[in-house]
């Protein structure tokens, strides 16, 4: 069987198992459509977890991203991962115990607010929408380059298939779902990563491979590369720095507080049994992960490595020189898998030399030796653009890997991207039928019909995902950042506020969540523009890019929840503490006692 | 209902304690030895790890993993201690 057959088969079975698991769980009551009857077993919410959390980016993009930044790559590694210890510890188990269905309701009545709660669905709505557009494009990406589709086709099946199991399901459908997505994609990325582990270092498990000799050479595999990228004029792997180390921290801090208080990843946790459940289930879920995020540091250095080696035959050797004329290959004797990734454009040549080879390496550097050599040996600019993608696109044909491998991690991605964007669409819903209609607009609604309108709002929320996945706005680039960003400054704080101080007020709370994200806001419009309309950015009047002590834009949640919480203490004190049986609430969250199934009465 | 009070104000602090304990070592693995010494660290070597880099990429997620079971371990402990468990 050829590739694309091969490639149709393993995606359509795949599929077929989603819809199977659809048809098995469907959703008969609210419980079952907001928290899946709150009857899942921690191991397999843990699971759903990592298919919910990991998304196409942290499985096309995030190998190839950690690639071009090396050292400071980790800043993802770590503030992806060390957020689910703050939830485990300062969230989810509160939250459980309080047992409603949603977030904003948890903040409405801690919170004793209407106003409250409708503020957070505001910070819900915007985070959880920023962040399914970046997904939807991800699944069109996805489906094009897998499938052979056009982009349009594939945001189309991709809302098809989503719709059969998260409507019908709810939370039920997604959520075993997921399971079967994190089996499906937890496979795919790991079985091309040992064997490219296996090739350069003879270690089949990437996580050590990564800290191997390389090929037998008596060199480390770090090492190695540290070599190679700096004589051709990149930064050095191992210390390479985002910016400066103060950005690197700060970002850290945003992107594992932005974690901690995104709602669709907080909702897991409401459909464990018990409040031990919940934290036992966060610690799963991290195992889970965490194999795919140990792994991903392995493929970047690897796959760097592989590519430069391809193209420069003199990698290969303990100390040729990479600037000999025949160590840069002949471009009409490149592999097959370049030719076939030059067709996507994500791999593009162009001879500036006009010597027929490939001379991939960093024109833009600054050090003199690699700029003489560069000269000497009459290199007239790099030839190769390399999307980062290609990483982890490529690998299984780098490795020379048999066409169901390739085919697996088609399903794989596909598999990311489909499980994050149902957890989304469902934190949306949820927030639409339960926070807006059942709570404000028509709280006489039946059972029947809340669950109705939870469907609707789900089906709604379906096509709109869709378009903007179609027309995605000018910043879709950025969104998941941005994201981050939003949950970082407005939701995390209030959370921790609602549990960890028995005094703080509506007024102190409501404050703090407005301040923290108008001001990451606003630094956000002064770099991408007022609402993101070109042209609108005045970043220039703030005195350039980066203003606040060289903190980049997708850095600044960590300073917004600061803002968040300094703002709601300053507020509180103007205003009376919360009512006595708002502070008997909150003792009653922080124990585990008298914990029940999740509902959403009131 | 004052004695669920008083036995709650005891199991909170002993929870608060626990918390900082491990917010202690969660900020030293990552922020400390993946961020801030990094570059003191690099001079170690485990395998072919430059320690600082490991820490970043490695270290801390195994660390992370770690922590969560070891708190729900000793908070699972602490609910029996101070009779607030789940039945």
């Amino acid at each position: 069987m050829d590739l694309q057959t091969i490639t149709y088969v393993v995606v359509g079975a795949t599929f077929a198992l989603y819809i199977g698991i659809a048809f098995w769980a469907r959703a008969g009551s609210t419980s079952d459509f907001y928290v899946a009857g709150g009857s899942v077993h921690p191991v397999l919410n843990g699971m759903a977890t990592g298919a919910d959390w990991m998304s196409a980016a942290s499985f096309i993009s995030m190998a190839g991203l950690i690639a071009n930044m090396g050292y400071g790559g980790g800043l993802f590694l770590m503030g992806w991962t060390g957020g689910y210890v703050l939830l485990a510890m300062l969230l989810a188990p509160y939250l459980r115990k309080f047992g409603k269905f949603t977030v904003p309701q948890f903040v409405g009545d801690r919170f004793y607010s209407k106003t409250a709660s409708m503020v957070a669905v505001l910070c819900l709505l915007a985070a959880s929408i920023t962040y399914i557009i970046g997904q939807m494009t991800g699944v069109g990406v996805a489906f094009s380059r897998f499938l052979g589709v056009t982009n349009e086709a594939g945001v189309f099946i991709g809302m098809g298939v989503v719709f059969v199991y998260a409507v019908f399901g709810g939370m039920k459908g997604i959520t075993y779902t997921q399971v079967a997505q994190y089996c499906v994609l937890i496979v795919a990325y790991t079985v091309p990563a040992v064997f490219i582990s296996l090739n350069l270092t003879g270690m089949p498990i990437p996580q050590l491979g990564l800290g191997s000799e390389w090929a037998d050479s008596g060199v480390s595999l770090l090492a190695k590369l540290d070599h190679v990228i700096t004589d051709l004029g990149f930064g050095k792997y191992t210390t390479q720095l985002p910016g400066s180390k103060l950005n690197m921290f700060v970002y850290t801090v945003s992107l594992m507080i932005g974690t901690a208080g995104l709602p669709h990843v907080i909702v897991r946790f409401f459909t464990v049994p018990k409040v031990k459940d919940a934290r036992a289930s966060a610690g799963w879920a991290l195992v889970f992960i965490a194999i795919l995020y140990t792994t991903a540091p392995a493929v970047a250095a690897m796959a760097r490595l592989n590519l430069h080696a391809t193209v420069n035959t003199a990698v290969k050797t303990m100390d040729g020189d990479l600037y000999a004329t025949e160590s840069s290959i002949v471009y009409d004797e490149r592999p097959d898998w370049m030719k076939r990734w030059e067709v996507t454009g994500l791999l593009k040549f162009t001879d500036k030399n006009g010597d027929g080879r490939i001379q991939y390496y960093n024109d833009k550097t600054k050090n003199a030796d690699v700029i003489a050599k560069v000269e000497a040996a009459g290199w007239k600019g790099n030839e190769l653009s390399v999307n980062r993608d290609i990483m982890v696109l490529a690998n299984p044909e780098i490795a020379m890997l048999p066409n169901w491998v390739i085919a697996l991690v088609a399903a794989g991605g596909l598999a990311a991207a489909l499980s994050t964007a149902a957890g989304l669409l469902l934190a949306i819903s949820s927030a639409i039928s339960h926070d807006l209609f059942k709570n404000i607009f028509m709280p006489d609604m039946s059972e029947k019909q809340e669950l109705m309108t939870g469907k609707i709002a789900m089906a709604c929320s379906i096509v709109v995902a869709g378009w903007l996945g179609l027309n995605p706005p000018g910043f879709a680039a950025g969104t998941v950042a941005i994201a981050f960003g939003l949950a970082a400054s407005s939701i995390f704080p209030a959370l921790m506020l609602g549990i960890f101080s028995k005094t703080m007020n509506k007024e102190g709370a409501i404050a703090g969540m407005l301040a923290g994200l108008g001001i990451t806001m606003f630094y956000v419009f002064a770099h991408k523009g007022i609402f993101f309309i070109k042209g609108t950015s005045f970043v220039d009047l703030l005195g350039g890019p980066s203003p606040f002590f060289g903190i980049s834009p997708n850095a600044f949640g960590a300073i917004g929840a600061v803002v968040n919480f300094a703002v709601a203490f300053a507020v509180k004190n103007m205003f009376a503490p919360p009512p006595q049986h708002i502070q008997d609430l909150v003792e009653q969250v922080r124990i585990p006692r008298g914990s029940k199934a999740v509902d959403g009465s009131h | 209902m004052n004695e669920v009070h008083e036995a709650g104000e005891g199991y909170w602090a002993a929870v608060l304690k626990l918390l900082f304990t491990v917010l202690a070592i969660w900020f030293l693995v990552s922020y400390g030895a993946g961020i801030i010494f990094a570059d003191a660290l690099n001079g170690i070597h485990l395998g072919g790890y430059p320690l600082g880099f490991w820490f970043a990429q490695q270290g801390s997620l195994y660390t992370f993993v770690f922590l969560i079971f070891w708190y729900a371990k000793k908070m699972a402990a602490l609910d029996i201690k101070y009779d607030v468990h789940e039945d």
